[in-house]
Parts: structure tokens; C-alpha cells; sequence
């Protein structure tokens, strides 16, 4: 198998969140950066089937020149090579991203071979914007399943199962033919940390780097193949104005009691709210 | 009258999504901001009795796709029955829940259509230039975002609207159904559910039950939750837990309420050993009360609860469930 | 305004005193405050309980307990102990590892600390046995190491809870968590309340245990903590496979790899990796993220790799078995915050610049309880059992709080935090801050320059260079590279040429206080051991006490007039020397204090040649029948008007030249004029300080002179005791009763070969043994070591200072000293204070 992960670098945030004064930002001074966490779990389920099934993988981000640490980390833990489309900085909004992403995976395939499956977050933990990896596989004229907490292949390998979560809480299984886009979520698998053999081999190796325009809009339209689904120009956006802070709901919670003694006071409020009959 | 506002309803057992109906509320307020109609666009099996109940949310007319490839989930065939009914009706606009279903389905129409996206909106401003809010973050962050597009492709984000049936004289009677018969290609239907399994644990599940008991660091081990598993089995509740126990292990992965996780709105929501990291109540703050046991009064979590008990949760949660025991002994 | 939750309430609106900030020191104070008797405490604290978000959160928690610093080493002892009682301390031994030579010497330099110390066991081992107490270690890069078994893990965290609780079982204790300091009230120069978030508390006291944001709080009174935070590194890796059946947490000895700057340990089925190695990153205290928006805690920053990168190849070379298991992660890597200080020493006491505000800050987990305890017994009656002045806040200059000198500093000294740091080493950064009147023409000369309290002062010249041909082995040269390293013959050769014609010494570095009014003599006399309300025109020498009577300082006092003094001391203690004198001023005003020392400037000039020298520039009388010794007068030399003082700190005729600051440079060119036919040669501070005073046994504050010895102990007490009051007298007069429990002795080391045939000369804090080798002890606990060392090239011996137990403090005595893994003998050549040049002090009085 050969997959492709695209990743993205998102900051680790993990309290309250500052934004830089002109407010296009979140204020990163204080925070490391990470790959989004949908994404960790695709790059360790591409390093461990690739050591399963054999084959090879490599790893793709679209940010800018800092988002090399992320495809090190990725690199770190087992994928064999890295592919950074490098912005000037900023934020592309996502009919941009896939544009530049499908364009760089047909140019990557011509040049090496397909790729039997790409791997994208669900969404992005900070955009969150649900959209490039189905535009991708569109563009691509690919299948694609969001949502996917498992993935096992067809005896012929000619075909993956893919599982999600149903809405009723129970399961639903895919079969796609080969090659194929998958969304994936955290649950799909614990990914490893990186081991320090890991980290240095990662730091020796190279990162292709692909200089993008300075700006998204108009920069790249959405690539299309000749075998793509659709041959429309896509309209770019949403465009970012500004980002704020929702209104703190800070609230005085009323402390029903210290240590277990507060059980009749906490049996009194279920019952209040009717969680519990009278 | 300029327009439509076209409103893709899940459904499931006969009844329209909640989250559906978040995106109703949403988009019937875009419509008459606009001073436009508002549609549904519906499919699958039983979808006209849902279709029937939407009146009340203030649709006038519902497109009813009629084709039995549609009856399971197949995103790339939804979307396209939804393009059928964005050609012959031309909305403004096309809003969805912000559902995992919904986002996909959406994302489908965006990539086939060569249309911007805008996912998770909370408020919509029309004008020559549209004006969103957005979250991101899974909602500790709002985005002022402008969309200008021929069709505006929205998803509503989950539980940030209160659903809100209309109350005025233009609501009520059942919408006019129209049926219609999507245009899907081949492709639309490769990838599509071939198997489902149903939901493996007995009772209510985590993002239906009324009431959630959720474990943190602060359970301690996976057998400390047998103490929230007893208890939210006494209130009919469910159990989830954060990221940190779910990564150690404790609870399986399904279980996780957060922004990679899962977002839920129960009743109550008891957090018990939960030191309130954001990714973890933004998955929660959509509870109605939130009940935190905490040995800290300081911990994060209790910015966002309602009530608290301060102590440690492996002495307390035993109480409580003696307590309901001694009141209800049936229980 | 208060803002929080009523449950949050509950904080008095007075209290006896507030300690700020509840990690590893903070705990610590409230409980010593409790034990000594201390009550209506509060504890604030802005993060939560037990780990509120600061350095002792992300702390590694392993004590080594040897320093070369006798004060660090003893705080870390009484810490240790501290936690042995607390049951939070578990003994796992540890190993400093040399990858070189230099470093192999420098372990043996360590283990002859820890014996002056009194920390044994300390083995200098093989690298076999390196492997055998570490197996996962590559023996192959490993020349050897010592074995500290009492190197041990704490629990900070809990011991910080024990503390806490053990406070506020004696009722002593309110802990105010989630509370935010706003502010620090004050009036006229005293604290009068903490403002916070939550309501504001009255207290005359206050202790700030704020670790990295000390500086902040201390700035919201108006009062300064000079530390910066800085990042060090740490990851932790696991599980590692070869540690999955080690049957206890810690079941190896903790390793430092000090020639890479770098420690790790195991723990369970993790391997933990620190470094100071990596550049010096310096954070300002006010862009510290806040609790809230931190996404570990507040000191938890993120990881920055590549500073990083280059350690993790110097572990993977070490411990490949463990840094090189491909199965082992990375699961957690900081750029965790600690507080660095200009002289890596910790801030401890009372801030100079408001009463009632206490700093504890800059302390690691090694020495924290130990310091809190010294700091509370320093609060209770002032009298702390460890002498903490190399901690003392009010020890710093105006510049050393320059937020320039503090970074240059602390980037200097960050990666020498296991560096193989020479007893003289001299700071490189931020230097020529404090340049005296002569410092071209000094430069001309070729000084080498040492900084003292900022100021370059000639420790040698380099145009004395002649000399050495004139004294050829009596200067007595140093073969081996350590003891040469910041020494040069010449410091012995201008010695010998001081003793011989005369010299003159630059002495700028000198602070003076002219004490003024009515009431300066009662005053003065309060705080000096000897007589200072003598005759106008008497210079007076004495020491100093605590209540306790431990020796504080020791200087010299000139009465200038009926209510006029000038005293003089010197310049490595003489902010904190002049924080006791203000601190001591009489309510009423009647005697006041002003700050000379950036108004005079001072020349030594001595030797056999000096009266002929000064004679030829001023016409005033000099000689010895009217200006004898300890006395003082206005002499007019080229037109300007100094004062000169008969006194003598290197044993020869000579004075001390007190000069207005901007005509220095006049009088000593006029000097150097009249003193170049009787052959006066420049002296530097090599000889001032180290060479001419120990052949005169002279003490020498913070070596002889330290609270934990007393003045019968140093052979000082003097035959009477004035009849006045001073501080300390009553103990003193208690001391004296007694027979003394050591004795301070002159000792010359009288065959310094080595095994290899090399003389080497000590230096100095190494243990003086037994005849046996064993160490020496007093009936106070107190090890036996070499408090100063250095030539005697008059007396043609390396000379080292020690305090003996009596009985082995006998003249002709024969001992051991310990120096660099090899032992030497000595003899005891004076038991006391008589010199050992010129016993009668004729020179002096000549």
C-alpha cells in the first residue's frame, strides 16, 4: 500500500485561547504546535499499515515554512518522506488548500505512482471546516469517507473497509475500491510517541519543499484531471474577517457540599431537575 | 418573496434530527431576513411523515427524493440528490446540520458545485456581501467570516441554536411536498454503507441519554468508573470521559466528549475528576446544568458548572448512589 | 474588587505575615513560621493545590548533595534531612560519569568537597563500575565517576502538602488558593498590606515565594529581585523496554553526564533526560503566560526541538540500550521554567529597599525546605543557624539589577551549571562596569583584571614581569595547569618587592559609609564588638555580631570627628553590610548614614619604603611619633587633600589613601612619581588579599569570619570586654567562659609533591585530615577544611587557614590535607592568631 497523509499544523492549545491584536490570529507565543489530532492517528495508521501490508508513505502539509516541524514529527514515528506545500504564511481557506493539494498529488502520482489511499483529518482541530478531503477526492474523482475509526483491506487488496460511527451509536462499514480518500478521527488508533531513533533519522531527512504563491486566492484554481468528476472553477471562501473570543459564561457554581456528605443535597438537586422522580 | 432558503433535514425513526432542527430554526431565521421561502430537502425512507412535521418549523414547501439507493447513507449520492433540488429550486442558500452526515454530505455539493463552504455557522448576516459567524475550536473561537457565492453552502453548528418552533400564523400547516428524482451518477454510489452493526453496549447512548456521567483524570483507573457506570445506570445515563482517559485507555475511544470527540447536550451532565481542559467543555458546555465533583474549587471545570461538590469523586460518587438507593429503592 | 465564589472566601482581612506562592519554598516557609512559634500565617497562592503551576510542578526532584559552595551544600543537607522526615526523600544513589580527564580531576575535586562538607560515602569509581551500578550505560566513552549513595528522589509536591498540613495542625496556617496578588502596600518604607483579587490583608510582613514571578511581586512594593526565569530542558521517554522488570520506581543510580550538561534518570519504565546544555533561554517575568491560557502550566512551555536535538545525540552515545529503543517514545518534552540569578546564588531576606518584604526566591527543590528554615529562623530573631550571606538579598549593587547585567550573566552561568568552574574563574560578560581613576594607567601596566562588586581591580601586573628574574624560585612557580589557572608568579614576585621597597595598591573596591550626628558614636558602639567611641583621629578595627554572637563582618572605623566616622569595609559584602548599619539607625535621627563610596577613592600604599614615599609628596608630618599606627589624619599630597589611615591588612608600614573620587588619578601619579626611585612596584589584589594577609593570619570574612564560628573560635576575642552594650554581647560573654571548640590555625604544607611528582598547591575548602586520614571534627559537628590558601612566599610556604579541634591544634603538628584524590602533609606552624610573618608586628609599628 501506498498512502498519503496530509496534515495539518495546528497550534497545541490547551487553555484559554489569546489572540494576536490584529485578531486574524491565535497568539501562538506561548503555544507548541502540533498536528491536528484527527491527523496524528492517519499518520500512525499509514506507518503501521505500511508495515503490515509493506508499500511506502509519505506525508503532505500546505502552511508555512514552520509547518516542517510537523512532517518531522510525522517522519519521526515511521513515514518514509515529506512533502511541504509552503505558503508565505496565513491562512488559505480551504477551496484553496484542496486546489493546491490535488494539483501537487496528480503531479506527485505522474512522478512516482499512485497512491492506494490518502489520508486527511476529519477536520482540522482549528478551522474546522469539514470540506478538503472530500474536495480533494472529488477533484481527484476518488471515493471518500469521512468520519473512519477502522480500516482493514480486501483479500485482493483491491479494496478497503472502512468503519464509522453510525448516528444511533452503533456502527457502519464501508467497502471502497482502491484508490481511495479517507477522513479519519481520533479513535482509529493510540498513536505512538515518537521514539528518539525516530526523531533524529526524521531530522536528517529531506522535506520536499513547494513554494506557494503569496496568496491563495487566484494563486491555484481547483486542479482538475481529465478524468475529474466536475470540471467547474471553484469560487474561493469563506473569507476570514476577523476571529474573537465568545463571551465568557463564567458562572458561580453553587457548591452543594464538601465530601460525601453532600450526597442528599446532590439527590435533592437530581430531583429538583427531574432527573430523578420525587 | 426573493428566494429560497433550502434546509437539508436528517431523520431517523420518523422524527427529524435535533441537529436538523438546530439547522431549521437557523435557516428559517436567514429566510425571513431575506424575506425568502424556506424548503426542506428530505430523503430516504418514512420521509414524508417527517416531512409533514416541518410545518411547524415554518416550511412551506419540502423536496422529497424519491429513489431507494438513497435509503442508507452514501455521501456522494445525498449530495447529489441535493444538487437535483439546488437546480431546480436555486436557493440562496442551503443549510445543514453541522452533523458528521451533514458536514460531508455539504462538503460533497461544495467540491461537485465549485462552491465555498462555510461549516459550523452560529449567525448569518445577508447583504450584498454575507456576513457569518463561525465557530472553530469546536467553539472556543467565533470567526467573523464573509461568504459571497451564488449559493451559500451552511452548516449549523451543533447545539449552538436553540431549536424553536414557530409560533406565527406562517407556520403550522404541512409543507407542500414535492418529490423529485435525483440525478446520481455511478460514481455517487461507490462508496456507501455495506454493513452496520448495531450499537454494541446496552442502553441509552452517549449523545442521546438525558443524562451523562463523565470521568477525568481524576477516576483515577478503568475499573474507578464502575462507580460512574452505577450511577448513571440509577439516573438511565450514560458514561463518557475525556481525552486523557480515553488516551490512557480507561474508556473506550467512542466514549470521548470533546472537540475530538463527541459533542452532547444532556440535562445534566455530572463531571466527576474533570479538570475542565477546553477541548473538554467545549464537547460539554451544551449541557442544560452541570454537576462537577472536584477535590479542587479552583480547576477550570467549575467556570463552566452550575453545581459543585468539593471532595474526592471515589467517596462521593458511592454516596450519591447510596443516597438514590435509600429514596428510590426500585430504582 | 473580589470577584470569585463565596466558598472562595474566607481569607482574613489581617495577618502576622503572608507568604506568597505555595510551591516547594512557600510550603516550606509556612511551616518553619509555624514551628518557630509563628501564627495567623497565610499562604496565598494564585494556581490551585498541590502543583500551582510553577517550577516545582515540573521539577525533576533529585538532590545531589555536594556543592562546592559550603553554604549551598549545607542548606541541601538540612533540606534533605527535612525530607527524610517528612518520608517524601527515597535514597537511589547517584553517579557523576567524566568522559575526560579534566573531568575525572574535577570528581576528585568534588569528593574533596563533600569530605569538607562531611558527606560521605563518596567513591571514586572505575568505568566497570560504572557498568556494573548502571548496566544500559556505554561503558566505552566512560573513563570513570564517583558514586554518591546518598543521592535520593523527593516528592516536593507532597512534601509541600505535609508542610502545609503540619502548619495548620498547630492552628498557624490559612491557605487562600486561586488568590492573585494585586499589590503590595507600603508606608514609609515598610510593607502595610497585600492586595488581592480577593480582598485585601494588613500585615507588616510579607515573604514572596513566588520562584520565576518573584521579581513582579517584589516590583509591585518598589523592591527588586534581581533573578530571571529561564528555560531548561527536559524530556521523558518510555516505556523502555530493558526497565519493564525493574521491581522498584528507581531502581538505578541517577546519572549526571555532567560533561555534556546533562542528568537522566530511570523511573518505572521511563528514562527522564535534562539538559543545560542548550543555549540560555531568558523570559521576561511579565510575559509569562497566565495560568489559564498555559497549556500545560504557566512554566511548562513548549518544546523547542532543535535546541534540543544535539543532547539527545549525546544521550543516544551514552545510554544506546535505553535512548536508542525503538519502541521507547517521547512522551513528554518541556522547556520547563527555573529562575536563574546574576551569581547563581538564591535570593534570601529582607529586600534593602522595603522593611517587612522577604524574598525566597531563585531556590531549587535540593535546598528549598533548608533555606525556608534559615529564612524563618532569619525572621524570628535574626540569628539563622546556617549563615546565608552568599544568599543574602541585600548583597547586590545597583548594577547587578540592571536587566542587562542580569541576562548576561545568567547566559554566561547557565551552561556552567555542571561546568568544571576554577575556584577564581572570572566572569567574562558585562565586565568594566566599576573602572577606578587609575584604570588606564593600570591597563598600561598590564593588570590582569578580577572583578570584585563590579569593579576591575588589578589582581597582578603583568609590567612586574621583571620581577621574576629578581625573586627566581622564592616567587614559587606552579607547574600543574589547575592551580595556575588564574594565577600568575608574579602575585608572589610583587610580594616579595611590596616586603622588600614598597607598593601600592589599588583599592577602590572599598565601600565607605561616613556615619554623621549626635548620636553616630551610641550608635556605632551598639554595633561593634570593640571600642569605637574613642579619640578623634583613632582608626579602629572590630568585628561584628549577631545576637547570637556569629561573627557578621569585620571592618575598620575611623573617627573623623566628635559625631563623625568613617567606615570602611569591604566590597564583596558591603551592600549587605550596609543594609545592618541602616537597619540599625536610631528612630530618631540622630545619627545618620551616607553612602561614600562612589566619592572616595583609596590607594594602599606599604612597605618598608612607604613613609619615604608619601613624605616626599606632602608636606604634612608622617612621621611614626605623629602618625602612628591606627590613626588617622588629613594629608595634603599635590594639592589635594586625603585621608590617610595608619593601618595595615598585609602586615607592613603603609596607609590607607582615602581620595575624592575625581582627583585620584592625581594622587596617584604622585605617588607613582615619589615611588619609583625607592623601587615601588604596582601591587595587585593577589597579594593584598591572599598572600600578605595569610602570612599575617589575618581572618577574612566569608572564610574565617562566618556566623557558624564565633571570635574565641577565630582566636579574636581580645583580653576585655568593653563595657558598653552591643549586639551579640551577651553571648559572646558566654563563648568566652568557655573553652574554645576549635581553634583557627596557621598550617604550612611542607612537601606538596604529588605521586606523579608534580608540586601542587591547594587552594583552598579542601578537608584537613588525621595523620590517618581521617577527618577532623569538632565538638560542634564542624569539619575541619582549609577556609583560605595561598603562597607565603616570605616565609617561602604554600599557607592554608583552618580551624582545628584543640587538640589537634598544637604548633608542630602533623596532618593530612586532601587535595584533587591525593593526600599531603601539613603542619600546624601557628595555633591562633599570631602571624607567622613578623610575629611582633614590627613592621607594621615601625
Amino acid at each position: 500500500m501506498n498512502i498519503l497523509v496530509c496534515v495539518k499544523r495546528v497550534p497545541q492549545t490547551g487553555g484559554r485561547i489569546v489572540l494576536t491584536a490584529d485578531r486574524q490570529a491565535i497568539d501562538t507565543r506561548f503555544l507548541g504546535a502540533t498536528i491536528s489530532p484527527h491527523e496524528e492517528c492517519g499518520v500512525e495508521e499509514a506507518v503501521r499499515i505500511v508495515e503490515k501490508e509493506g508499500g511506502s508513505s509519505a506525508v503532505l502539509t500546505l502552511g508555512a515554512a514552520e509547518s516542517e516541524e510537523q512532517l518531522r514529527d510525522a517522519m519521526a514515528i515511521g513515514i518514509e518522506r515529506a512533502i511541504l506545500l509552503e505558503t508565505q504564511g496565513g491562512e488559505w481557506d480551504p477551496v484553496s488548500t484542496a486546489g493546491a493539494i490535488a494539483e501537487t498529488i496528480e503531479a506527485q502520482e505522474a512522478a512516482n505512482g499512485r497512491f492506494d489511499l490518502i489520508f486527511f483529518g476529519n477536520e482540522a482541530a482549528d478551522t474546522g471546516d469539514y470540506q478538503v478531503g472530500v474536495r480533494v477526492a472529488v477533484a481527484l474523482g476518488r471515493p471518500v469517507i469521512n468520519g473512519i475509526k477502522e480500516i482493514w483491506f480486501r483479500d485482493d487488496r483491491r479494496a478497503a473497509f472502512a468503519r464509522r460511527e453510525a448516528p444511533d451509536g452503533g456502527w457502519e462499514t464501508y467497502e471502497l475500491p482502491l484508490p481511495a480518500v479517507l477522513g479519519v478521527k481520533e479513535g482509529l488508533n493510540l498513536p505512538r510517541y515518537p521514539s528518539v531513533p525516530g526523531r533524529l533519522r526524521a531530522k536528517k531527512k529531506d522535506v520536499e519543499r513547494i513554494a506557494l504563491g503569496s496568496s491563495p486566492s487566484g494563486a491555484l484554481g481547483l486542479g482538475v484531471g481529465e478524468d475529474a468528476a466536475y470540471e467547474a472553477s471553484a469560487v474561493p471562501g469563506p473569507t476570514k474577517l476577523r476571529l474573537r473570543l465568545p463571551a465568557e459564561e463564567r458562572t458561580a457554581a453553587e457548591v452543594l457540599g464538601r465530601g460525601p456528605e453532600a450526597a442528599p443535597a446532590v439527590v435533592d438537586l437530581l430531583e429538583r431537575i427531574g432527573v430523578l422522580a420525587k | 418573496m426573493s428566494g429560497s432558503v433550502l434546509v437539508f433535514v436528517e431523520h431517523a425513526g420518523g422524527e427529524p434530527e435535533r441537529l436538523s432542527l438546530e439547522a431549521l430554526t437557523l435557516g428559517r431565521a436567514l429566510a425571513s431576513k431575506l424575506d425568502a421561502k424556506l424548503d426542506a430537502v428530505l430523503f430516504g425512507s418514512g420521509t414524508e411523515g417527517v416531512a409533514a412535521m416541518l410545518g411547524s418549523f415554518g416550511v412551506g414547501l419540502a423536496h422529497v427524493a424519491v429513489d431507494p439507493r438513497l435509503d442508507d447513507y452514501a455521501p456522494a449520492a445525498w449530495g447529489a440528490a441535493i444538487r437535483t433540488a439546488v437546480a431546480a429550486r436555486s436557493p440562496v442558500a442551503v443549510v445543514v446540520a453541522g452533523s458528521e452526515r451533514g458536514n460531508e454530505v455539504l462538503a460533497h455539493v461544495a467540491a461537485r458545485e465549485g462552491l465555498p463552504m462555510a461549516a459550523n455557522v452560529i449567525d448569518i448576516t445577508p447583504g450584498d456581501s454575507w456576513r457569518l459567524v463561525r465557530q472553530r475550536w469546536a467553539g472556543s473561537l467565533l470567526e467573523d467570516a464573509a461568504l459571497d457565492a451564488p449559493v451559500r453552502l451552511l452548516s449549523v453548528a451543533p447545539h449552538a441554536v436553540a431549536v424553536d418552533p414557530a409560533a406565527t400564523s406562517e407556520a403550522g400547516a404541512p409543507p407542500v411536498i414535492s418529490r423529485f428524482e435525483p440525478e446520481l451518477e455511478p460514481a455517487d454510489l461507490v462508496a456507501r454503507v455495506v454493513g452496520r452493526e448495531a450499537r454494541t453496549s446496552s442502553g441509552v447512548s452517549l449523545s442521546d441519554a438525558k443524562v451523562v456521567v463523565g470521568g477525568g483524570r481524576g477516576v483515577g483507573s478503568a475499573a474507578g468508573f464502575e462507580r460512574l457506570e452505577e450511577l448513571a445506570t440509577l439516573l438511565g445515563g450514560a458514561v463518557g470521559g475525556s481525552r486523557v482517559v480515553t488516551s490512557l485507555g480507561w474508556r473506550p475511544h467512542a466514549d470521548q466528549i470533546g472537540q475530538t470527540g463527541l459533542r452532547i447536550a444532556p440535562d445534566l451532565y455530572i463531571a466527576c475528576g474533570i479538570s475542565g481542559a477546553i477541548q473538554h467543555i467545549v464537547g460539554c458546555k451544551a449541557a442544560k446544568r452541570i454537576l462537577a465533583i472536584n477535590t479542587d474549587p479552583e480547576s477550570p471545570i467549575m467556570a463552566v458548572a452550575d453545581y459543585a461538590v468539593i471532595g474526592d469523586l471515589s467517596t462521593i460518587v458511592p454516596a450519591i448512589t447510596a443516597e438514590i438507593l435509600r429514596r428510590h429503592p426500585t430504582a | 474588587m473580589p470577584s470569585k465564589p463565596a466558598y472562595m472566601a474566607g481569607l482574613p482581612d489581617k495577618a502576622r505575615v503572608v507568604v506568597i506562592g505555595a510551591g516547594i519554598v512557600g510550603n516550606s516557609m509556612a511551616w518553619h513560621l509555624a514551628r518557630l512559634g509563628w501564627r495567623d500565617i497565610v499562604l496565598l497562592e494564585k494556581g490551585t493545590l498541590p502543583s500551582p503551576g510553577g517550577s516545582t510542578g515540573h521539577a525533576s526532584n533529585f538532590i545531589f548533595l555536594t556543592d562546592h559552595s559550603k553554604e549551598m551544600t549545607a542548606f541541601t543537607l538540612d533540606s534533605v534531612r527535612q525530607y527524610e522526615e517528612l518520608g517524601v526523600f527515597t535514597m537511589t544513589g547517584g553517579i557523576e560519569v567524566a568522559r575526560t580527564p579534566e573531568r575525572m580531576q574535577e570528581l576528585t575535586r568534588r569528593i574533596t568537597s563533600s569530605k569538607s562538607w562531611g558527606i560521605e560515602p563518596a567513591e571514586l569509581i572505575s568505568s566497570t563500575r560504572v557498568k556494573e551500578l548502571v548496566p544500559f550505560i556505554n561503558q566505552d566513552i566512560v573513563l570513570g565517576g564517583v558514586y554518591w549513595p546518598k543521592v535520593g528522589v523527593v516528592d516536593s509536591l507532597e512534601a509541600g502538602t505535609l508542610m502545609r498540613k503540619k502548619a495548620q495542625e498547630l492552628g498557624a496556617l490559612t491557605i487562600g488558593t486561586g488568590v492573585e496578588v494585586t499589590g503590595i502596600d507600603t508606608q514609609d518604607g515598610r510593607v502595610t498590606g497585600v492586595r488581592t483579587d480577593h480582598g485585601d490583608i494588613a500585615t507588616d510582613t510579607v515573604v514572596i515565594a513566588c520562584g520565576v514571578w518573584s521579581p513582579r511581586i517584589a516590583e509591585m512594593a518598589g523592591a527588586s529581585i534581581p533573578l530571571t526565569p529561564a528555560v531548561h530542558q527536559m524530556i521523558d521517554i518510555g516505556p523502555v523496554a530493558i526497565f519493564e522488570n525493574v521491581p522498584v520506581a528507581v531502581g538505578y543510580p541517577i546519572i549526571r553526564d555532567v560533561d555534556t550538561n546533562m542528568y537522566e534518570r530511570q523511573h518505572g519504565n521511563e528514562f527522564e533526560v535534562g539538559s543545560y546544555a542548550h543555549r540560555t533561554i531568558l523570559m521576561d517575568p511579565d510575559d509569562i503566560p497566565s495560568i489559564a491560557e498555559s497549556a500545560l502550566s504557566p512554566t511548562m512551555l513548549p518544546f523547542t526541538q532543535d535546541d534540543f536535538d544535539p543532547q539527545l545525540e549525546d544521550a543516544l552515545e551514552l545510554f544506546p540500550d535505553v535512548m536508542g529503543d525503538e519502541k521507547a517514545g517521547v512522551k513528554l518534552a518541556i522547556n520547563g521554567l527555573l529562575s536563574l540569578t546574576p551569581d547563581g546564588n538564591p535570593i534570601i531576606g529582607e529586600t534593602p529597599e522595603v522593611k517587612g518584604l522577604w524574598s525566597a526566591a531563585a531556590i531549587w527543590i535540593k535546598e528549598a525546605p533548608g533555606i525556608a528554615r534559615c529564612v524563618a529562623e532569619w525572621m524570628t530573631d535574626g540569628e539563622p543557624e546556617i549563615d546565608p550571606h552568599g544568599s543574602d538579598i541585600a548583597r547586590f549593587y545597583d548594577h547587578h539589577r540592571t536587566a542587562k547585567h542580569i541576562a548576561a550573566r545568567t547566559t554566561e552561568g547557565y551552561n556552567k551549571t555542571y561546568g568544571i568552574v576554577h575556584p577564581m574563574e572570572q566572569w567574562a560578560s558585562n565586565r568594566g562596569v566599576r573602572l577606578s581613576p587609575f584604570y588606564a594607567r593600570e591597563q598600561a601596566l598590564g593588570a590582569e583584571f578580577f572583578e570584585a562588586a563590579g569593579w576591575e581591580r588589578p589582581y597582578w601586573y603583568g609590567s612586574n614581569a621583571p620581577l621574576l628574574a629578581e625573586y627566581g624560585d622564592r616567587v614559587m612557580p606552579r607547574a600543574a595547569e589547575w592551580e595556575s589557572r588564574w594565577w600568575s608568579p608574579i602575585i608572589n614576585a610583587e610580594h616579595l618587592a611590596m616586603r622588600d621597597r614598597a607598593g601600592m595598591v589599588d583599592l577602590s573596591a572599598f565601600v565607605i559609609f561616613d556615619v554623621i550626628g549626635p548620636g553616630a558614636a551610641a550608635y556605632l558602639e551598639r554595633l561593634c564588638v570593640n571600642k569605637v567611641d574613642v579619640a578623634v583621629g583613632k582608626t579602629v578595627y572590630t568585628p561584628m555580631l549577631n545576637g547570637a554572637a556569629g561573627i557578621l563582618a569585620d571592618l575598620t572605623i575611623m573617627r573623623l570627628a566628635h559625631d563623625r566616622f568613617r567606615v570602611v569595609t569591604g566590597g564583596g559584602m558591603g551592600m549587605r553590610d550596609k543594609k545592618i548599619f541602616m537597619d540599625a539607625l536610631p528612630p530618631d535621627g540622630s545619627a545618620q548614614l551616607f553612602d561614600a563610596t562612589n566619592s572616595f577613592t583609596t590607594i594602599g600604599l606599604w612597605g618598608p619604603r612607604a613613609r619615604d614615599i608619601l613624605a616626599g609628596v606632602t608636606s604634612d608630618d608622617v612621621s611614626h611619633a605623629s602618625f602612628p599606627f591606627l590613626t588617622s589624619k588629613a594629608v595634603d599630597v599635590n594639592g589635594v587633600r586625603t585621608l590617610a589611615s595608619r593601618i595595615s591588612y598585609v602586615g607592613e608600614l603603609g596607609w590607607e589613601i582615602y581620595v575624592p573620587i575625581e582627583q585620584g588619578l592625581r594622587v596617584w601619579e604622585a605617588l607613582w612619581d615619589s615611588g619609583a626611585p625607592h623601587g615601588m612596584v604596582p601591587v595587585g589584589i593577589g597579594t593584598y588579599a591572599v598572600t600578605a594577609r595569610l602570612e599575617k593570619g589575618y581572618r577574612a570574612h566569608g572564610n574565617e569570619l562566618e556566623l557558624d564560628f564565633n571570635l574565641v573560635d577565630a582566636g579574636m576575642a581580645r583580653p576585655t570586654v568593653k563595657d558598653a552594650d552591643f549586639v551579640g554581647k551577651a553571648a559572646y560573654l558566654k563563648q568566652r567562659e568557655a573553652p574554645p571548640v576549635a581553634v583557627m590555625c596557621t598550617l604550612t604544607l611542607d612537601d606538596p609533591t604529588s605521586k606523579s611528582g608534580v608540586k601542587r598547591y591547594i587552594l583552598g575548602r579542601e578537608p584537613i585530615l588525621s595523620r590517618a586520614g581521617g577527618a577532623l571534627t569538632d565538638a560542634h559537628g564542624r569539619r575541619s577544611y582549609v577556609t583560605s590558601a595561598g603562597s607565603g612566599p616570605s616565609v617561602g610556604k604554600h599557607l592554608l587557614m583552618s580551624y582545628l579541634p584543640p587538640s589537634e591544634a598544637v604548633v608542630g603538628n602533623q596532618l593530612l590535607v586532601e587535595y584533587l584524590g591525593e593526600q599531603y602533609p601539613v603542619m600546624v606552624a601557628v595555633a591562633g592568631a599570631t602571624p607567622l610573618f613578623d610575629p611582633e608586628n614590627l613592621r607594621i609599628r615601625s
